[in-house]
């Protein structure tokens, strides 16, 4: 059995997504990080952007996270976001909606945002 | 009916419709609890994972961070208290409000000033009543915390603790909240938030009998706690918020079963004296008719001879 580790995605409020997965790949502020089962200890600051999760029946999981950390040891990987959104849950209308108003608003944070959720969901 | 009987009546009338109202309130209460507790749950592994983290971090480097190194001689703390918008559940308020003056005094004792921060109407009402200085207050979310809530009140307070304390920042953050423990029990705690005290949290760990791993920080463990602290600040408060309007609801039910219970009581006594009051009543007209009656009988007697 090819070798696995256990992935945690957590919101403040919730837990987005739960399982195991070969590869994750998530931007750290000092570049985009690929993790694989028997990395060493790793503790690093997560810029927002979409988190890619390999996993293990094949699959892809595609995340929006909004600022956030990653943790990883002994094949267990945390990643905590304050919020977190599947590709899957995300309203590609609304996003853009959002994207629009954000950008007559000249409202930074909510731009970022909805670009954010829009790459995740171009990734998927 | 007599004025007497009618006096019962109305008053039973009024209680009733108190008694309505006040279980409704228990249910409303009952069942935003469960609401309340699922969120306490839901936002647990965020928080847990968040503190396994800042131990790693303040652990596995030796990095002297302001947020983690007590000063020698602290002189201003901040105290974040929170109670609730409503009143209606009791001694929530009070009680959390009575911790936080324990809190105070204990600090005071101690050498320091205390900045106060509020949380909810009832504590500002209280601290605006006795003409107490409050630094910020923020009201209207205290029975549904949103995350929001929790990151607006963390701000200033992240702010306060990373300015020097001669120029009006704090060495320390202290929170006083109500800690959910059952349905039957919530009890009003205070707690240290920063500086951390490593030893607290890396007891826990250990006693849990995991040995944490020496971690590789990106870009650096002084970055990664820059960033890591503020989050778990702004964790530690949601948590409380939540906790608190978990034991907000739970209080205010117990409040209102026993206003219900009261109100029940109560009818039950005042019908008791109307009944009463009914057959007093009853009584004297019967007793009047058989006097008017012999009475009668009397005087015809009298005017046959």
């Amino acid at each position: 059995m090819a070798a696995e580790l256990h992935v945690e995605l957590v919101a403040a409020d919730r837990s987005v997504w739960s399982g195991e997965a070969t590869l994750v790949v998530a931007r750290t502020t000092s570049g985009d990080i690929g993790v694989m089962p028997g990395h060493q200890p790793l503790l690093g600051v997560l810029e927002s952007g979409p988190v890619t999760i390999r996993t293990s029946e094949g699959g892809t999981v595609v995340a929006a996270v909004h600022g956030g950390f990653i943790s990883f040891a002994d094949d267990k990987l945390s990643l905590l976001a304050e919020i977190a959104e599947l590709a899957d849950e995300i309203d590609v209308e609304r996003a853009e909606r959002a994207l629009e108003l954000a950008k007559s608003d000249a409202d930074a944070a909510a731009e970022r945002r909805a670009e954010i959720r829009l790459r995740a969901v171009a990734v998927r | 009916m007599g004025a007497q009987l009618r006096v019962y009546k109305r008053r039973i009338q009024a209680v009733t419709a108190t008694k309505k109202i006040t279980k409704a309130m228990e249910m409303i209460a009952a069942s935003r609890i469960v609401k309340a507790q699922r969120k306490v749950a839901a936002s647990q592994p965020y928080a847990t994972e968040l503190t396994r983290a800042v131990t790693a971090v303040a652990t596995g480097s030796d990095a002297n961070h302001p947020l983690t190194t007590e000063v020698e001689t602290p002189t201003r703390a901040a105290v974040l208290l929170i109670t609730s918008d409503r009143g209606l559940a009791g001694g929530y308020s009070s009680n959390a409000i009575k911790a936080a003056e324990r809190l105070r005094e204990r600090l005071a004792s101690e050498g320091k000033e205390v900045d106060t921060y509020i949380v909810g109407r009832k504590g500002v009402a209280y601290y605006g009543f006795r003409e107490r200085k409050v630094v910020d207050s923020w009201t209207g979310f205290t029975d549904n915390p949103a995350y929001s809530d929790a990151k607006r009140i963390a701000a200033p307070l992240i702010e306060a603790i990373q300015n020097e304390t001669a120029e009006g920042g704090v060495d320390e953050l202290h929170i006083v909240f109500t800690e959910f423990v059952s349905m039957m029990t919530q009890n009003a705690v205070d707690a240290r938030m920063l500086p951390l005290s490593l030893d607290d949290v890396a007891e826990e760990s250990t006693r849990k009998g995991e040995i944490l791993p020496l971690f590789e920080f990106e870009p650096s463990a002084e970055d990664v706690l820059d960033a890591l602290l503020p989050r778990y600040v702004e964790s530690r408060i949601y948590n409380a918020l939540l906790q608190a309007a978990a034991s907000e609801h739970a209080a205010r039910r117990r409040a209102m079963k026993s206003a219900t219970d009261n109100a029940g009581d109560l009818i039950k006594s005042l019908s008791r004296l109307a009944n009463a009051a009914r057959q007093a009543e009853i009584t004297q007209e019967i007793s009047e008719i058989v006097g008017g009656a012999s009475a009668l009988a009397d005087a015809t007697a009298g005017s046959d001879k």
